[in-house]
């Protein structure tokens, strides 16, 4: 059973505020995070919920002007708190690596990708040239490029998008790492393309036995692959569980608006539902819920107290003074 | 004169465009964008275009709006032809047919205020005199749009993502054009503002009697929109019809692929798995395939299919779809048998 297994990421209170010279900016705000190995958890969120911000302070790779804390922050059981930079820099490809979404600009155009994927286990592993180079040519045959051998000595802007960004998912799983983070990789695709990246994502950390954190605003994506989900918005997670009983049964209102203004095929011609106003920006956070301008279940208390993380259910966590009432016009519909 | 419903607004016959891209050796390469695209709209209806980057879906829009020149073909806008002339006749199509962009940060100059931007088209072509006439034109546009009349002084980045788009919207609408082209209108937005958009497009469609063209890679939305579909396939239409046809019975192999690998909001209708698979990458626009251009990989390829061109033809039955395949036939009934 997976929530039996081993914890791959094992987050407590993860905050990461943005210096600015208009001030500081918190971006992120007391996350959790837990994902266990093989398991495929997605970190659903709109831009500037604080998704990246948060996957990046995981990873060490925050930017210079941004400070990070937390409570707890391990991989394994590997305190990732107390870690050096030069000690982080090992794990990062070993034990943890990221895919980004713009494999074009993650990519060095300059570098054929043997050598680029050739350059990990040079480094890490100190195979020799022509070892690298044989273990980067099985690499590229595992996520699915055609021809490897001939294709290893080509250069970046020779493969095509889907391509590019199975070259960076061989890049990430180099060396069985125990946690990948994919930042949006399927983005930039078109929907066939995305159809067998997020597949060989599932293939794969069911295969390897990999922890997977997906970050991605796309719900039908979460819908496709995700075991768990974590809602984002505003910083703060929002909403958690397993992703059956979250998209059944919504227990925030802002996951519930989400799903309800997907358009459904036996809705064509009605007007969808819209949820009013835009996200807030992270200088602007209303008092309260930060979702409560935009709420359509939102009350007097809403305005002024910010909901709590709370358990609602087994394994369910929201963030709502009225996710009862929630749940419930969920089921009824 | 607005035309009454079901009126023939907008004629596209055998639009042909390429690129030049550089040479190979001696020879020149040529991407052929679109090759032999016919469509036709009728006033109040709403056409959506889907197909993958590099299908031609956006060149297609760009030649619809005059901001492309097809090399062979025909726009025919109320009996006129405008792809091909100069002068008042253009003037004609900018009039009539009006876009909506993808990415509402940079089509809007970031230093004209709400109000130079929605008048401008008004004083170009010359509709309203006076600055208070086009004040109040302007006012009105914004009302259109569901946006205050007070925030025309504001410049564009004072607006969030989904009111540019809706700035975007008045200043296509400001000329009253009778057809939108709108290239991916949504996908730059936020998720949860999306739905805003797409509402307000479908609300103008139907009180202003405005025909939509809608181009977009989300299914779900397009199929929520549209009253008709296009599926584009490397420059050339695979299939067109009713999208109530085309979603539920998709009959072109790649129209089939294409719906099968879209995901769906549902947990118990999880479909990546048994999606249909395409075989290798789509084929370099250079140089595509011969005969049916989706023939590489399709999964009932036949000999015929490498040779000749399959045309555009109806299938038997009451459904208004066309679609490009030898084998039209035997694909859709075994779509129906999976």
């Amino acid at each position: 059973m997976r929530h039996a297994s081993e914890s791959a990421l094992h987050v407590r209170g993860l905050s990461v505020t943005f210096g600015t010279r208009r001030g500081s900016v918190p971006a992120v705000v007391d996350v959790d995070l837990d994902v266990a190995r093989g398991e495929l958890v997605a970190l659903l969120g709109e831009s500037g919920s604080g998704k990246s911000a948060a996957a990046r302070a995981v990873m060490g790779l925050s930017a210079r002007n941004a400070t990070v804390s937390a409570d707890a922050m391990r991989l394994g059981d590997t305190d990732l708190l107390g870690l050096a930079e030069p000690q982080l820099r090992h794990l990062r490809g070993t034990r943890m690596s990221m895919v980004f979404q713009d494999a074009l600009s993650a990519l060095n155009p300059v570098l054929t990708i043997g050598d680029q994927i050739g350059e990990l286990f040079r480094e890490h592993r100190g195979m020799s040239r022509r070892q690298a180079r044989a273990a980067a040519v099985d690499l590229l045959g595992q996520v699915g490029i055609p021809a490897p051998a001939r294709r290893v000595g080509e250069y970046p802007h020779q493969f095509s998008g889907g391509m590019r960004q199975r070259i960076l998912i061989a890049m990430a799983i180099a060396l069985r790492p125990e946690l990948v983070i994919a930042d949006e990789p399927t983005t930039a695709l078109d929907v066939t393309v995305q159809a067998q990246i997020l597949e060989l994502l599932d293939s794969l950390r069911r295969d390897l036995n990999m922890a997977v954190l997906l970050i991605t605003h796309d719900l039908g994506v979460v819908s496709e692959v995700a075991d768990r989900v974590m809602v984002m918005y505003a910083g703060r997670v929002v909403e958690a569980g397993s992703a059956d009983d979250l998209l059944g049964t919504p227990a925030h209102p802002y996951t519930e608006a989400l799903l309800r203004s997907v358009p459904q095929a036996d809705q064509r011609g009605q007007a969808l539902y819209a949820i009013p106003g835009s996200p807030p920006s992270p200088t602007h956070q209303p008092a309260g819920c930060p979702f409560h301008p935009r709420c359509g279940f939102v009350v007097d208390r809403c305005r002024t107290e910010r909901p709590p993380l709370t358990v609602v259910a087994d394994g369910r966590t929201a963030a709502c003074h009225r996710t009862e009432e929630v749940r419930h016009a969920a089921v009824t519909g | 004169m607005p035309p009454s419903p079901g009126d023939l607004v907008l004629d596209a016959q055998d639009l042909h465009k390429s690129f030049a891209t550089g040479r190979t050796g001696w020879h020149r390469t040529r991407v052929s964008a679109v090759d032999g695209v016919s469509l036709r709209l009728r006033a109040g209806e709403s056409l959506g275009i889907v197909g993958e980057s590099g299908c031609g879906k956006s060149t297609l829009a760009r030649m619809l709006v005059g901001l492309e020149r097809p090399d062979s073909g025909s726009i025919t806008i109320h009996g006129r032809d405008v792809a091909r002339t100069r002068g008042r006749d253009r003037r004609l199509l900018r009039r009539q047919v009006q876009m909506v962009f993808q990415d509402p940060y940079t089509s809007l100059d970031p230093r004209m205020s709400v109000l130079d931007l929605l008048a401008e088209p008004l004083i170009v072509h010359k509709r309203v005199d006076g600055a208070a006439a086009r004040r109040d034109r302007v006012a009105e546009l914004l009302s259109l749009v569901n946006l205050a009349p007070e925030l025309m002084h504001r410049y564009p980045h004072q607006f969030s993502g989904g009111q540019r788009q809706r700035i975007g919207i008045a200043r296509a609408l400001a000329l009253e054009p009778e057809v939108l082209v709108c290239d991916e209108p949504v996908s730059a937005l936020d998720v949860s503002v999306q739905a805003q958009v797409v509402n307000l497009l479908r609300d103008l469609q139907h009180r202003m009697g405005i025909a939509l063209v809608f181009i977009a890679h989300d299914l779900s939305v397009v199929r929520h929109v549209a009253d008709r579909t296009a599926v584009m396939y490397l420059g050339r239409l695979a299939e067109i019809g009713d999208t109530t046809t085309v979603y539920e019975e998709p009959t072109h192999p790649y129209t089939q692929a294409l719906l099968s690998a879209s995901p769906v909001v549902d947990r118990s209708r999880r479909r990546l798995a048994d999606r249909i698979m395409l075989a290798g990458d789509p084929p370099s626009p250079t140089d595509p395939p011969s005969g049916c251009r989706f023939h590489t990989r399709c999964r009932f390829r036949q000999d015929r299919c490498s040779q000749e061109q399959p045309v555009l033809r109806s299938l038997d039955g009451p459904a208004d779809r066309l679609v490009a395949c030898h084998f039209a036939e035997q694909t859709r009934d075994s779509a129906g048998a999976r």
